[in-house]
Parts: structure tokens; sequence; C-alpha cells
């Protein structure tokens, strides 16, 4: 983390289904759609596959934003409703984040599809912004206060 | 042991409310064989015992200390480092100095918002002129000092070395008594494990209610239904913590209809319970659109307080965000 203000690179990992938007982001990159390095992508195989526990566990160790993105729902899931899954979990982890004190603008879930790369850079263009204008969220300072 | 083939037993309580003094007691006639096995060399809430007392004694002198109750305040502290140089064995026991429990979820809170609800917000305080507590303070005598109370609750093994946990609160006696006995006879397993429940099950393993793995549309409280006695708490749509749970306490409130608040911490292999249990309280959810999922797990109040009741200190993130 390079501290405050405009020299702060924020770190975000992005946990992206195999069949959708890592495709849109894997189109974004070879077609050379401008956006910012500082996603970290996990390729999964289904956004369903996203245990709650990646999430806090990527906070826990650094991370400033996190993204979930998978197919859109109803249809388009590899796995017919692994995105159901996703959509039933992370409501309820945004919930929980908030209570850990963890502003809503550092979690972002959705939806894009193989065919939206245009979609995907904007995205990264607008979250790695979002994210900056908050800040580090540097977890591990926190929990290791001596007071 | 003691010249006189005696186990030196300690026993301590940090920040915890005592029910671990009473889950001791609660090997009723068997304490008696405690005592025929062992010399009890402190313990604060039974017997009279001064911590230069404590200090007084050669490093390892007592072969097993039973610590129970967070570290909340550097007194906490202080004394957890003191009994582990002084004992062979340190146990963590109970829930508080296993995981948190209870005191952790103040974890939602700091020092200064404690501070000020406690002493000036309750409608019973009386405090006019607003004094919080203070480390030291001068009086004609010279300087009072109290502990330090500390923004983040942490547990035993967050602080000091332990060698072995037993969850639970409070952990239950026949368990207690099961773990004295595999201490007296040298018959202990490796350093860090969880002694005193099951190595491999979890709550629902244990539980008479039967699964169907039906899917709900509402969350219901405790106070807001009459449960069926035989089905499965959570195909009701009450949010019991089994599925997350470590077995070892016989599934004692899901026996008398109500939920299992996860006191046994998280379940053999799983690194957060609460995670865990958002995962298992969302894929019963019955819903086909975003919008009713929304709706559904929207209905759960206080998430951190129902998914992590018993281990927010021992939790991925520890704590709320400080100053947030």
């Amino acid at each position: 983390m390079s501290g405050n203000g405009k020299d702060f690179e924020p770190r975000i990992v992005g946990f992206l289904c195999n069949w959708c938007t890592y495709a849109a982001a894997d189109t974004a990159g070879v077609s050379r759609m401008a956006q910012p390095p500082n996603v970290d992508v996990i390729r999964v195989m289904c956004t369903g596959r996203v245990d709650p526990v990646f999430i806090l566990k990527a906070f826990a160790e650094g991370a400033d934003g996190v993204i979930v993105s998978g197919c859109h729902p109803p249809n388009d899931c590899h796995y017919q409703e692994g995105n159901f899954k996703t959509f039933r979990r992370m409501p309820l982890l945004e919930a929980l984040l908030q209570q850990y004190g963890i502003e809503k603008e550092r979690f972002h879930w959705g939806w894009i599809s193989g065919a939206e790369a245009p979609q995907w850079a904007q995205l990264v263009r607008e979250f790695t912004e979002q994210v900056r204008e908050l800040g580090p969220l540097d977890w591990k300072r926190q929990v290791e206060s001596k007071e | 042991m003691a010249d006189n083939g005696k186990l030196k037993l300690g026993l301590y309580w940090a920040a915890s409310c005592g029910g671990c003094e009473i889950a001791i007691v609660e090997l009723r006639e068997k304490i008696l064989d405690l005592d025929a096995a062992a010399d009890i060399l402190f313990w604060p809430c039974a017997m009279d015992f001064k911590y230069k007392d404590v200090e007084a004694m050669p490093d390892e002198h007592m072969d097993v200390c039973l610590f129970n109750g967070a570290i909340r305040t550097s007194e906490n502290e202080e004394i957890a480092h003191l009994l582990r140089e002084k004992s062979k064995v340190l146990v963590a026991f109970g829930s508080c100095a296993h995981e948190g429990c209870i005191p952790g979820l103040a974890n939602l809170f700091d020092r200064k918002s404690i501070f000020e609800h406690a002493y000036l917000e309750v409608p019973t305080v009386d405090n006019p002129e607003g004094i919080l507590p203070q480390t030291s303070f001068q009086v004609p005598e010279g300087e009072i000092t109290i502990p330090k109370f500390y923004n983040t609750v942490k547990t035993l093994g967050q602080v000091e070395d332990v060698d072995y946990y037993v969850p639970g609160c409070p952990p239950q006696a026949p368990q207690i008594w099961a773990v004295i006995e595999a201490i007296l006879s040298g018959n202990l397993p490796p350093k860090g494990s969880v002694v005193g429940a099951s190595p491999n099950k979890t709550v629902c393993d244990e539980c008479k209610h039967d699964r169907v793995e039906k899917r709900i549309k509402k969350f219901y409280r405790p106070h807001e239904i009459i449960p069926d006695h035989d089905a499965c708490l959570f195909d009701q749509g009450i949010i019991c913590s089994g599925p997350a749970t470590r077995a070892g306490c016989g599934a004692l409130c899901t026996q008398v209809d109500m939920p299992c608040r996860g006191c046994y911490g998280p379940a053999p292999g799983v690194v957060d319970q609460g995670a865990a249990l958002l995962s298992a309280v969302a894929s019963v959810v019955d819903a086909d659109t975003e919008e009713e999922a929304a709706r559904i797990v929207g209905e759960v109040v206080d998430p951190v307080g129902t998914f992590y009741r018993f281990g927010l200190p021992a939790s991925l993130l520890h704590r709320r965000k400080l100053g947030g």
C-alpha cells in the first residue's frame, strides 16, 4: 500500500467466473481496452463457488476492494443455477461487511457476460477510482493495534 | 506432579461471566475425584490466592492451568503471560478463551463508544461530571492505577502460546471430566488440538431433529415462532448454528427446540464459523430473483451478532474497523 491521496494505488481482488466475466476480462485485455492495472483477477469456475471466506480473507490480508462477477441470471449460468447461489449469498455478505465497518463501495458483485468486455473495462475504471477515493483499508494495521 | 503424586492445577478467569467456574462445580460428586487427583494451586473465583503467590512459584510449577475468559484488559493479558510461564500445559478453557465468546461482541465497538455508553448514556447511570475510567489517578496518598481497557477483545491464543482448547459456553461437565482424565493419564493429542469436543462432527450430527432440506421463504427469530419438535429448526426458518458448529455439547439447545447458537466454535475444518453459517443460511433461501433473495436475507437481523455470536475475535476480520 502506497499511502494516501493520489499516490495510493488500490489493491483489488476480482473473483471472476470462468464462463462469463473472465472471458469478458480476457477479451478486454486482448482488445487493448484502457483499464487500470489494479485488479488481481482470480478465475473461479463459477461465482457460486465463491465462499464468503474468500472475500473476508481478501479484506483481512490487505485488499482495498473486492469484485465478484459472473453470468447474468436467470439463464446464462454454465451450471444453470450457480449464480442463483451467488445472489442469495452476496446481499447477506454485503450487510455483514457493513457491520464490520467496510464501506459498501469497496465491495461490488454483479454480472458481466462474455460478450460485455467494454462493460468490464468500465467497471474496472470506475471501481478503481471509487476505491482510490476511499483510501487504503489496511485491515491488518487495525487489528494489530496494541490499544 | 507434586511429591504426593497429585496433579498441580491452576484455574483462572479473565474477561468471563463465571459460567466456566460453575461448569467445574457441575462435575458434582466427581469434584471429589478431582480433589483426590489434583492439588489446586490457584483459583481466584473459589479460593483465596493472590497474584503474588503465583509470581513466587518457580517456572512451570503448575502441571496444568485451565484459563477461562477473553483478553479484555491489560490485567487479563499480564496474567495470561504469568500463567503461561508458571504452567507446563496452558489450556484455553471455554468459549471466551478459545474464541472470544459474548465479550468478544464488543469488538463491534471500541473503548470510547463502550465507555460513553456504559458510563454516560445508560439511563440508570448518574454521572453528572462525565467521569470515565482513568488508568491512573492521583490521590493524597499517592497514585492509584487500574488496568487498561483495550479497544479490542482478544482470545487467549492471540496473546499467548496455548497448548489445548476446550470449547463451549460453558464446556459441558462430562467433556470437562474427559479432558481431566486425559490429562491425568497423559493421553493427550498433539499440541494446539481442540479437546473435550468431537474431532470430526457438527452439532447437526448429534441433533435429533429431521433435516429434509426444505427451502424457506421467511426467517423467524426464536420468539416469533413455536417450532415443530421433530423437524429441523433450520428447515422451519430459524437460524441455527448447528451446521457450522463443532459437536460435543450433545445438541443440548436443539433438544429443547432452541436453535444452536454456536458456542462450541467452528466445525472441524472450518476457517471462519460466521462465513460457513452465512453460506448455510443463504443456501436455504427460496428465491429465484435477486429482489426476492435480497428481501428474504434482509430479514436477518444483526448478521455479525448472529453468525459470530461466540467467535468474533477469532474470526478472519476480528473486529469492526476502528474509527469507522
